[in-house]
């Protein structure tokens, strides 16, 4: 597999037992990309815009969101993400437990890029992965950002 | 692999060496999913609406569209697309020659899952298509 380009990750979730396993699952498959955690949609707001006396995230990012979390969960931060004229444009797969219809309807909505089940640890969580990976090595961001 | 339900695969593409080619690449990967052509955006928005004379796309879908093409080209294609509320949710991977960072930017703007490069023959083209593949396998589409 070529060098992955340095695209960061910003993975919000608030399950530290998920983030720990979806790290580890990283290294496994050697995805080396800079991983930033927020623990709800009001942190990753404020890490993709810098608040709070930090930078904005640097560009190119790929945003893998859980839907159900304290505070702002998944669906509301894609509402804020996609109304917000320097966000909206923002590459979202969301990575949840929820098979809800209702969920992946909502997402969709809001055009996430894919929506992904973490339940399936065996066989389908291992296709997202290496879903994900060809992802990073295949996918073109504009230069300019 | 299995695939339940079998996503389809509507290629917007109006050049013919690059549909056989495409065409070609996914057999080479054992991507058996139903694809279905359109030469341009105005037959592809038809196709979706399953209008009169048209080959209907069923749900789940997944669109790979090409930018440069006549009549309606793949940006207004993706305008008219997130107008319509009955396709507004569809995923949609640009598939182009185009490196110009102008039309990525058009792309991400109008929500496009990814934009792939068609240039890259060989490995690169190889990560495209695998990418597709386990797309296809772990992606929970749109009900």
């Amino acid at each position: 597999m070529p060098e992955t380009s340095q695209v960061n990750i910003l993975l919000v979730e608030d399950d530290q037992i998920d983030v720990r396993f979806i790290k580890k699952t990283f290294q496994t498959h050697r995805i080396t990309n800079p991983i930033y955690v927020a623990s709800d949609g009001i942190e990753a707001l404020e890490i993709l815009r810098g608040e709070g006396g930090r930078e904005p995230l640097a560009r190119p990012y790929l945003i893998l969101l859980d839907i159900n979390m304290p505070r702002m969960n998944g669906i509301q931060f894609l509402q804020e993400l996609r109304g917000d004229p320097r966000l909206s444009n923002s590459i979202v797969f969301v990575l949840t437990t929820s098979a809800h219809d209702q969920d992946k309807e909502s997402a969709y909505a809001h055009n996430v890029a894919g929506y992904l089940l973490k339940s399936g640890i065996g066989g389908d969580f291992m296709n997202a992965i290496r879903m994900l990976e060809n992802f990073l090595v295949s996918i073109q961001f504009p230069s300019e950002q | 692999m299995a695939r339940f339900p079998e996503v389809n695969i509507l290629l917007v593409e109006d050049d013919e060496i690059d549909v056989r080619s495409i065409k070609r690449a996914f057999q080479a990967q054992k991507i058996a999913n139903p694809m279905f052509e359109a030469s341009d955006g105005v037959e592809a928005l038809k196709m979706l609406r399953g209008e009169a004379g048209h080959k209907t796309v069923p749900r789940p879908y997944l669109i790979l569209l090409d930018l440069k093409m006549p009549r309606m080209g793949g940006i207004q294609f993706l305008h008219e697309l997130r107008a319509d509320p009955a396709l507004r949710d569809s995923i949609v991977f640009v598939l182009t020659t185009s490196d110009d960072d102008r039309d990525k930017v058009a792309a991400y703007e109008n929500n496009v899952a990814g934009y792939l490069l068609k240039q890259d023959v060989g490995d690169d083209f190889m990560h495209t298509i695998r990418l597709l593949d386990c797309f296809t396998i772990s992606v929970q589409f749109p009900p």
